[in-house]
């Protein structure tokens, strides 16, 4: 049982992170009605630019992590939506999709020759040591990461239905063109859920980096779990983004303890194919009004 | 719009003439692609054979996703099918190569026919989403199931097959039986393009509300789209095999699934030569990149993500563009 429950809580720790990158996924999908197949690398590269910074101009951690979470939050966040989305959108959204393959492409191997082809070990901000909780060890880390993750998830969740910019925003996803007789900016609305989604990636960064360790190839992994996080939830709920990540995490993590080590990436995909076989708009998701 | 009447009457004859350009294209290729390699040595026949190859692979997906507009992230799976397919009859079973060839088609029009039938009831759009778990899950078992597919250390001595007795172990011979092979699958294609099942496909892509109002079952026929792109993908791999003579997993992740759609794009989806146009990108250009080492596939990324921004209808797309002003430009100077 002790053991079970460590389990669970590696999973949901994993799973909150999915959940983090999934939700860019909603973000984006819900603005631009296209899928970032680049979101695994947006996770990867922050960890990859901040220890970049502290190499190259010798700086203190905290400096190297405030001029990459810039950089990236510039060219990430601002630079994808102005050079690639914009010009693409209009011829549709299957070209966008595939646009954002390359750019992962792109992000992954100038991470392996500009930055490292090793795996790099990143400062955790957290005690690495175990707990014990009535006989159960738990890692500081994992709960530090669950506190973190569903901490932003709560906050965006305010921001989005309880501040004015945020129902500005949402206004904006569901319809651009009613938010824009209705006076919202909503340009720049689109830009700051770009803005948000390279945030939320870079928080999952800095949670799953001291752990997994700072690696061009991380991309893969996270990319493909998010994505599926997001199918399985629902791709156009945040919510849905929370609950297919830890579902999908909590399901690796057991699969990977009582199944099969080599089949443990199995499991998130069968219940990929079953759900959305069975409940296509996934567990949280409405669905669609708008032609896709 | 503003003369429809002349219109009308010119764009059949002008079509009919691009298709036939189309064959004559086909065919010279051949021809050319037939005597190419003499003086090239043996890494460079093998560098055009591997072109072909992958463009087969290539032309498949071009249906899928350029004549049928359905994404499928799992045309390396595919090929992956097929070539393992291929290896295990041939080493293991002493299966001839034909019959191993015919049946990795077969299998992979199946497999096709399984995946699509119930991602394309539910929703199109989830076509992209069961192929990519498919992808993942093949790659595990090529992986994992050692007894069957030698694991990580793959499968080697892959034979190359006999030509009505003649043995074709020779870099050349076998170069330009995947020539014969490519024209004959690039015409079954061409055939298949221009037909009534070929115009199903593209007022599909052009506008599948309109296509099924004019009576065209929409999931059946991109369902067939999908099942004969999956089944060129398998053809692929059954070439594949014995050109590199030893097969292991790493060819036929999801990576390779989404650089073959690349390809796709940046030849130009939904034309012709797209495919061929594609793969040179992908396969002959990294070799003329090699100064650049492992940059090739940065500029390569770069290159289509360029070309995508500035044109999404491929290089094949840029090429008519500018035929068209061309054309434009001396019939204004006339």
């Amino acid at each position: 049982m002790a053991e079970f429950i460590a389990y669970l809580i590696a999973g949901i720790a994993t799973g909150s992170i999915y959940a983090l990158a999934a939700i860019g996924f909603t973000l984006v999908w819900q603005t631009s009605q296209t899928i970032n197949f680049a979101q695994g690398e947006f996770v990867m590269l922050p960890a990859a630019l901040i220890l970049l910074a502290v190499k190259l101009f010798g700086l203190p951690l905290w400096a190297g992590g405030l001029l990459g979470i810039a950089v990236f939050l510039l060219i990430f966040g601002a630079g994808f939506k102005l050079v690639v989305v914009d010009p693409m959108i209009k011829h549709g959204v299957l070209p966008l999709a595939i646009a954002t393959m390359a750019l992962s492409i792109v992000m992954k191997e100038s991470a392996k020759d500009g930055f490292s082809a090793e795996a790099q070990s990143f400062p955790s901000l957290v005690p690495t040591d175990m707990i014990n909780l009535l006989g159960i060890s738990i890692s500081l880390q994992h709960l530090a990461i669950i506190v973190v993750a569903f901490a932003a998830i709560g906050l965006l969740q305010w921001f989005v239905g309880g501040t004015r910019l945020g129902r500005q925003m949402q206004a904006t996803a569901q319809n651009p063109t009613v938010a824009r007789i209705l006076g919202i900016p909503v340009e720049r609305m689109v830009l700051l859920t770009f803005l948000l989604n390279a945030a939320l990636a870079v928080v999952a960064s800095l949670l799953i980096s001291p752990i997994y360790l700072a690696k061009f190839s991380n991309g893969e992994t996270i990319g493909l779990f998010a994505f599926i996080a997001a199918i399985v939830g629902g791709f156009n709920q945040v919510r849905g983004a929370l609950v297919g990540g830890v579902l999908i995490g909590v399901a690796d993590s057991l699969a990977a303890a009582y199944i099969s080590t080599q089949y443990r990436l199995a499991v998130p995909l069968v219940l990929l194919v079953a759900i959305i076989l069975i409940k296509p708009e996934g567990l949280m998701g409405r669905k669609e009004e708008r032609r896709v | 719009m503003s003369a429809p009447a002349v219109q009308n009457s010119a764009a059949p004859r002008r079509a009919a003439s691009r298709i036939d350009a189309a064959l004559i294209g086909l065919v010279l290729g051949a021809v050319l692609l037939w005597f190419a390699p003499v003086g090239m040595g043996r890494y460079g026949t093998y560098v055009l054979s591997l072109w072909l190859v992958m463009s087969i692979g290539v032309m498949g997906l071009n249906l899928t996703l350029g004549y049928a507009g359905q994404t499928s992230l799992a045309q390396a799976a595919f090929m992956g099918l097929g070539a393992y397919t291929t290896a295990i009859l041939t080493t293991k079973y002493g299966v001839n190569w034909y019959a191993a060839f015919a049946l990795s088609g077969l299998l992979t029009f199946g497999v096709g026919l399984l995946l699509g039938f119930p991602a394309l009831r539910v929703r199109t759009h989830y076509l992209a989403f069961v192929t990519l778990a498919f992808s993942t899950l093949i790659w595990l078992v090529l992986r994992n199931e050692q007894w069957l597919t030698g694991g990580v250390f793959g499968i080697s001595n892959i034979n190359r097959p006999n030509f009505f007795g003649i043995k074709l172990f020779g870099a050349l011979e076998f170069h330009r039986f995947v020539v014969v092979v490519t024209l004959i699958l690039s015409l079954k294609l061409w055939w298949l393009v221009r037909s009534p099942w070929g115009r199903a496909f593209t007022a599909l892509r052009e506008n599948p509300v309109r296509a099924a109002s004019l009576g065209i079952d929409t999931r059946t026929y991109t369902l067939l789209a999908f099942a004969i792109g999956s089944a060129y993908g398998g053809f692929a791999g059954a070439l594949y095999a014995p050109l590199v003579e030893f097969i292991d997993p790493s060819p036929f992740s999801l990576s390779q699934s989404l650089f073959l759609l690349l390809m796709v794009v940046a030849g130009g989806a939904g034309y012709l030569f797209g495919p061929f146009v594609g793969a040179l990108l992908g396969v002959v250009l990294p070799e003329w990149l090699r100064f650049a080492g492992s940059l090739y596939l940065i500029i390569f990324a770069t290159i289509v993500l360029a070309l995508l921004v500035i044109c999404p209808q491929g290089v094949s797309g840029l090429i008519e563009r500018g035929w068209h002003a061309l054309r434009r430009k001396t019939g204004g100077a006339r």
